[in-house]
């Protein structure tokens, strides 16, 4: 009677485990995404800045790295509990296989460390440094942005595809090859996939920005750019990210079955499957669902005579939980996906004629939303990603019932994060709002001083001042 | 020197790099918090702001490198100290996000009341954060976490020699942190705050020094191994580490303008290596040594292979940011 109850425990541990660590990923995914991608949004504008001389993109460019600056520091500690939380909530995990799948983080801490060090040389280079010094300083934060995310992302393809180690028999890890846990074969598509899904969310949410301004009538030159200079950018990623995607997908047929079967809904192995869009999986089927008849098999294989595994073949031990969830969140990403695309041959199609945005206040309404959208489908994307490999956290070799910690008050940590974790994003978004109202209210010369002219050396505004404009000239 | 040994000499040069940097921006946070109400601790403010701004971020990197290193290189150590101090380093993680949201959120907002608020989380948990830390770390010379992990939660760091040692951390890195703060305010010309922080390091000192003399009788009791071996192995670095401390002293007395960052560095340099040494052979003393503990040979090459790349790029970027700094090239705009 005792011992019934403590599986009961241990599962209760391990839900409590999996609800924080996919709460704190999701969170800072969104800032990692800013990390990867605004600087190479930045750098555009300043080099538009610099090379044209162009004020109003000196200025985009000067105001993205200040709100970098704030999405970076919160981006930096969420990212810093992320790598707690590998050991407070899957110690057993980090035991067995840090010795493997580490070698990606280890790689990936000297990324982040060269980009912690020229993003401060760029965001406080402003007034100081040359403007072609301080531009090239920003460069390493784009290449650094791009390695990180190639090392942190390797270490979860090596999650969902392990290689490159040798167990003894006791499970312990005796031998590594580096290069191939680095370069799994999920490495291929799921690197590409995400650092593309950077460049689109960053693109759609910067112009989501200014199309929201745009839509309140400020029409002027700054918030024009502040919409064409990204959205150009995500509209460029997007198709790209369609044709990795796809490539993705066919490789999870491929590699873990199980995960296929569960986002696509299909119970019975065979060919000639249906492709559903939405609905409910069931056990005899799916319900409400749009299918269409032999896509499936097709989409798999370029034929409809493709086989294809179901739920039925997949051990009940090795199934994926949740398949509604699964299925909606793939469904919900390609839809999502798909809508941006054609928003983006929009803007392409309307651009090549008449180099401008569509005229109609739709077009502008569309791109407000489409950054929210993006989010969203980068959400999706990971959870059809994780919560399709469970139950495992390293396919086929450890059960992530087996990783969890046995720690006690696992759901008070949990508690205790979504209280900070909301004070951190409502902080973050008031800090946001605020500056952007600064700088509306400043207008064109918004800080009563331009980039690259240094202002009166002294007088600085102490931590506690009111008001937001340095006292120039003050001396001391 | 074995892979293993070297890997852990690695660790120990993130770790030293983590406490002289890492510790002075805590240190910086906790005279932001003792600097008064607004009008009175308005200057030190200024000075300690300007001086974190750029670099702080940076320097929180190299916790994340000790972290990694520990976990690629020596994974069963880092799942037994994570299975069994998890309050502690739940509670340092708490601090580190606090810290940095709220340093991050002060530097971009103007509202007074928003800014105390912010200023009060950063000021606090700059406090917060190396004492955990430093009770993580004195439960693990004491002794009290177990090979396998799971450890007692709380009897394993509520005890005097662990706690002693989170006071510790929190004392050296006000100490570090106004040596640091005397010679920005030297440089910047300003005398006013070079005599703030001059006074600030000499009573630091002083406290840190109390607080390590209590920690080696704590040590003496609680944690025998690590006192036999600080007291023979390790007894020239504790030497070392008593010059630099009473050479700073003495030049803060007489109050020369000699330099006081390297001997501020060099005690607390000598300390963290004492106890490097003190511990050696163990990661946790005495139940998992560094060659039990150590990954297998290709993962070690990686970590080598990873730390050569930081010597040759983070370390020149990283004196490259602090040269700018210094020459007050990077200017931290509102």
């Amino acid at each position: 009677m005792v011992l019934d109850a403590l599986p009961l425990a241990e599962s209760s541990n391990l839900l409590a485990a999996r609800e924080q660590m996919a709460f704190t990923l999701a969170f800072h995914i969104v800032l990692s995404c800013l990390g990867v991608a605004l600087p190479a949004t930045i750098l555009l504008a300043n080099w538009l800045g610099v090379k044209k001389d162009d004020g109003a993109a000196l200025e985009l460019a000067r105001r993205w790295s200040k709100a970098m600056a704030v999405t970076f520091a919160v981006g930096a500690v969420t990212g810093t509990v992320l790598s707690f939380e590998f050991g407070l909530l899957w110690p057993e995990f980090m035991d067995r296989f840090g010795a493997a799948f580490g070698v990606a983080f280890a790689i990936e801490g000297i990324f982040f460390f060269l980009e912690a060090i020229f993003l401060a040389i760029y965001i406080y280079g402003w007034k100081r440094l040359s403007p072609w010094a301080h531009f090239w300083s920003g460069v390493p934060m784009v290449i650094t942005g791009i390695g990180g995310a190639f090392a942190v992302v390797a270490a979860n393809s090596w999650m969902n595809q392990p290689q490159g180690f040798t167990l003894d028999a006791a499970g312990k890890v005796v031998d590594v090859e580096p290069l191939k846990v680095l370069f799994n074969p999920a490495t291929g598509y799921e690197v590409p996939h995400m650092i593309l899904a950077a460049y689109m969310v960053v693109g759609f949410l910067v112009a989501s920005i200014y199309a929201v301004g745009m839509l309140k009538g400020r029409r002027d030159r700054l918030h024009r750019l502040g919409l064409v200079i990204p959205l150009t950018i995500a509209c460029i990623a997007t198709p790209v990210q369609l044709f990795v995607g796809d490539t993705a997908a066919r490789e999870v047929a491929d590699h873990q079955p199980a995960k296929f079967a569960a986002m696509e809904c299909i119970e019975k192995t065979g060919d000639d499957q249906t492709e559903y869009l939405g609905g409910v999986c069931t056990s005899d089927g799916v319900k409400g669902a749009i299918g269409i008849p032999g896509l499936d098999s097709f989409l798999v294989g370029f034929s409809k005579d493709t086989t294809v595994t179901g739920l039925n073949d997949i051990p009940d031990d090795e199934e994926p939980p949740a398949h509604t969830m699964l299925h909606l969140a793939f469904d919900a990403m390609v839809g999502i996906g798909t809508a941006l695309l054609a928003l983006g041959a929009w803007f392409g199609f309307v651009w090549w004629k008449r180099r401008d945005i569509p005229r109609t206040p739709w077009f502008l309404r569309a791109v407000a939303v489409s950054g929210a959208g993006a989010i969203v489908a980068l959400w999706c994307g990971w959870i059809v990603t994780e919560v399709g490999r469970q139950p495992w956290i390293v396919q086929g070799y450890m059960r992530t019932s087996e990783a969890v910690t046995d720690a006690k008050g696992i759901w008070f940590s949990f508690g205790l994060v979504l209280l900070l974790y909301a004070g951190l994003g409502t902080g973050a978004v008031l800090v946001l709002r605020s500056m952007s109202r600064r700088w509306r209210e400043a207008g064109a010369d918004p800080e009563g001083d331009t980039p690259y002219a240094p202002s009166a050396p002294t007088g600085r505004k102490y931590a506690y001042a009111e008001g937001n404009r340095p006292v120039d000239g003050g001396g001391s | 020197m074995s892979k293993a040994d070297a890997a852990a000499a690695i660790l120990w040069v993130g770790a030293t790099f983590y406490a002289l940097f890492g510790g002075a921006d805590f240190g910086g946070g906790f005279w932001d918090l003792v600097a008064g109400w607004d009008e009175r601790g308005e200057r030190p403010r200024e000075v300690i702001q300007r001086s974190l701004t750029p670099v702080w971020e940076a320097n929180h990197v190299w916790l994340i490198f000790v972290l990694v290193v520990l976990w690629t290189a020596f994974p069963p150590a880092f799942s037994a100290i994570f299975s069994t101090l998890y309050v502690p380093i739940a509670l340092a993680a708490l601090g580190i996000v606090l810290r940095g949201a709220g340093f991050a959120f002060r530097k971009s907002i103007v509202g007074l009341r928003e800014r105390r608020a912010m200023g009060a989380t950063f000021a606090i948990s700059s406090v917060l954060t190396p004492f955990f830390m430093g009770t993580v770390v004195g439960a693990i010379a004491a002794g009290n976490v177990p090979a396998d992990g799971n450890g007692d939660a709380f009897s394993s760091w509520i005890q005097p020699l662990p706690l002693l040692i989170g006071a510790m951390f929190v004392a050296s890195g006000a100490y570090l942190a106004a040596v640091f703060l005397v010679g920005d305010s030297r440089r910047a010309g300003d005398e006013e705050m070079e005599r703030y922080f001059e006074r600030r390091a000499l009573g630091a000192a002083v406290v840190a020094g109390a607080f390590a003399l209590a920690g080696l009788f704590a040590l003496h009791s609680e944690a025998r191994y690590v006192f036999d071996r600080l007291t023979a192995e390790g007894l020239p670095l504790v030497v070392v580490s008593l010059l630099c401390g009473a050479a700073l002293l003495a030049v803060l007395l007489r109050g020369g303008r000699r330099p006081l960052r390297p001997l501020a560095a060099g005690a607390v340099i000598a300390v963290i290596w004492g106890w490097g040494v003190a511990q050696f052979p163990y990661l946790l003393p005495t139940s998992l040594r560094i060659d039990q503990a150590a990954a297998p040979d290709a993962t070690m090459t990686i970590v080598f292979i990873v730390f050569a790349v930081a010597a040759v790029l983070v370390l020149p970027s990283l004196a490259l940011l602090y040269t700018l700094a210094q020459k007050d090239l990077l200017e931290a705009e509102h």
